[in-house]
């Protein structure tokens, strides 16, 4: 559905995005992931058509965004990182406005508009002045722009920013509640958005692809070793080397009151523990897998940069 | 032509939403009701004067001697007000990035500044026709000649048109509104005083001096003379100052 294939922009001598290629198959959610200045903004500004790029291609649903700019603006749904609003309009006669410039049909306008405003939970404030109303809700706003066409692609641009915990929970549920019917393409640095809201990952750093996959796909890739996290009741280095001593465990390390057991792939030492456990009275409180979670994965493809 | 009337309508209603609109043009008829008492006073008390003499009491002529001088005031008051209607054109879309909404819309640049052009053109009419009023009172009162007066408004209205047109192009070239209004006044003015430099200047640039000038196009309409070289004039004065802001708008993507 979204195809970058080699993309380079550069400003002047300042390169934005060098040779970028990732693809997003039709009904996922993806995340954009990277540090801030990594390039994230440039590469959705030229998907959705406002930048052209320097060098490379890119299409949506098949159209070319360089040479069919116009197809590709009529299926996409964009959230800017800031949200285009006017101030002085209310929400609802900036709704009607966008659904003109979108081309949405003069009969189906008014329809489209109540349904943007029922999608975002918008119907306390649309009569309101957009300046009157609150960041969470302006951002709203700004999601209901983006969706009033009933576009078939959505570049979101940091759609959880500014928001507060309660409002980040809402708006990263409206955007799984999208998911099937459209494909989506959102950018954040926070890492906690990707794991819950996004089938797949693009990580850039500096304008360079780092890594990119499904989420499963990524972390496998990188999990080298497998392994456990136990809290005992009892403590202390005696126990440390007892569980050393379990065949086939490469390393323990205490970690605050639990204890991290790694072992290499495939031995199923966690019989072992368990046994251990049980027959010395070690008093098992919990026992969970060892996952590497997106935040390593995230800081080892930023300080590594291994190619996927 | 449906997409232009959106940003048209859009425009217009931020015009009328804001005190901007209602400013300029109370501004602009305040300063006007008093230029046209003072010149009526003036014509009244040289009536009087001129009663006495048969000869010079035909000469007088309410056009030549109170519309002539209305005309070229209001253009000059038009070079003050006309960068405070374009400044915030595009200077704030840029400011605000809602550009991002309007550029990413399925519609074409040149829709997007022909349907700012347009709402500022309506502002513009607005001034005038409310200007009109005044002429009631002429036209009750003496019996002025309809025809210089109406190609006087026609002078104006190009005037303004192209004061726009400028305005709208320095509006895209910077997101700060101050600027904008700054370079267009001054962009306006020399182009208002184009002429003095044609008094020292000899042979072929006296006459390239003269055309570029506003001010020489102008001063033949408030006189009843319609030409289309002045009509032309002014055209392409407009097209050219939309044609640039497409291609600032246009180059500051490609950058």
């Amino acid at each position: 559905m979204i195809e970058v294939e080699n993309l380079t922009k550069k400003y002047g001598d300042l390169v934005a995005v060098k040779n970028l290629s990732f693809k997003v198959e039709k009904g996922k959610i993806w995340g954009l992931l990277g540090p801030n200045a990594a390039g994230k903004t440039t590469t959705m500004r030229i998907l959705t058509g406002y930048l052209p790029a320097t060098d490379g291609k890119a299409s949506v649903a098949d159209y070319d965004v360089f040479e069919k700019p116009n197809d590709v603006k009529k299926i996409t749904g964009y959230l800017p990182e800031n949200v285009p609003i006017y101030p002085e309009m209310t929400v609802h006669s900036y709704l009607n406005f966008v659904s003109e410039i979108k081309q949405i049909p003069a009969s189906q306008r008014k329809e489209a508009v109540e349904k943007a405003v029922e999608i975002s939970g918008l119907e306390t404030v649309q009569r309101r002045l957009i300046k009157n109303i609150s960041r969470g809700f302006k951002q709203r706003v700004g999601i209901a722009q983006a969706l009033i066409h009933n576009p078939q692609v959505l570049v979101l641009d940091e759609p959880t920013i500014g928001l507060d915990p309660a409002q980040i929970i809402e708006i990263r549920q409206l955007i799984k509640s999208l998911k099937g019917k459209r494909t989506i393409l959102l950018s954040t640095h926070i890492l906690a958005e990707v794991t819950q809201t996004c089938d797949g990952v693009v990580i850039i750093n500096e304008g360079n692809l780092m890594a990119s996959g499904s989420l499963e796909e990524l972390t496998a890739s990188f999990k080298e070793k497998e392994g456990v996290l136990i809290k005992l009741k009892k403590g202390g280095k005696s126990i440390l080397s007892l569980l050393q001593k379990i065949r086939g465990v490469d390393k323990v390390s205490a970690v605050g009151d639990e204890f991290k057991i790694e072992w290499t792939e495939g031995k199923g030492v966690r019989d072992e523990i368990t046994k251990l456990v049980v027959d010395k009275e070690l008093g098992l409180i919990e026992m969970r897998p060892l996952a590497m979670n997106i935040e390593d994965l995230y800081l080892k493809v930023i300080s590594g940069g291994v190619n996927q | 032509m449906k997409n232009i009337w959106a940003i048209c309508k859009k425009e217009i209603k931020t015009y009328f939403t804001s005190p901007i609109a209602y400013v300029v043009i109370t501004v602009f008829l305040v300063l006007i009701g008093f230029f046209f008492y003072s010149l009526i006073w003036w014509f009244n008390s040289q009536s009087l004067q001129m009663a006495q003499n048969q000869y010079y009491y035909q000469q007088l002529n309410i056009n030549q001697m109170v519309y002539s001088p209305l005309f070229h005031n209001m253009s000059i008051i038009l070079l003050l007000m006309v960068p405070l209607l374009t400044m915030r054109l595009f200077s704030e879309e840029k400011k605000r990035q809602t550009d991002e909404l309007l550029f990413t819309s399925p519609i074409s640049v040149n829709q997007i500044i022909l349907g700012k052009y347009f709402a500022s053109l309506l502002v513009l009419l607005v001034m005038l026709s409310l200007t009109g009023i005044l002429s009631i009172f002429v036209f009750s009162y003496g019996n002025p000649e309809l025809a210089p007066i109406l190609s006087g408004y026609l002078g104006l209205f190009l005037v303004g048109a192209a004061f726009l047109a400028v305005g709208i192009f320095f509006s895209s070239l910077t997101e700060n509104q101050i600027v904008s209004a700054i370079l267009t006044f001054g962009a306006l003015l020399l182009f208002w005083i184009l002429n003095w430099a044609s008094y020292s200047a000899g042979g072929m640039w006296k006459s390239v001096l003269n055309y570029l000038s506003f001010f020489q196009h102008f001063d033949d309409m408030t006189r009843g003379i319609l030409d289309t070289t002045d009509v032309v004039y002014y055209l392409s004065f407009i097209f050219l100052g939309l044609f640039l802001t497409h291609s600032v708008i246009q180059s500051r993507r490609w950058r």
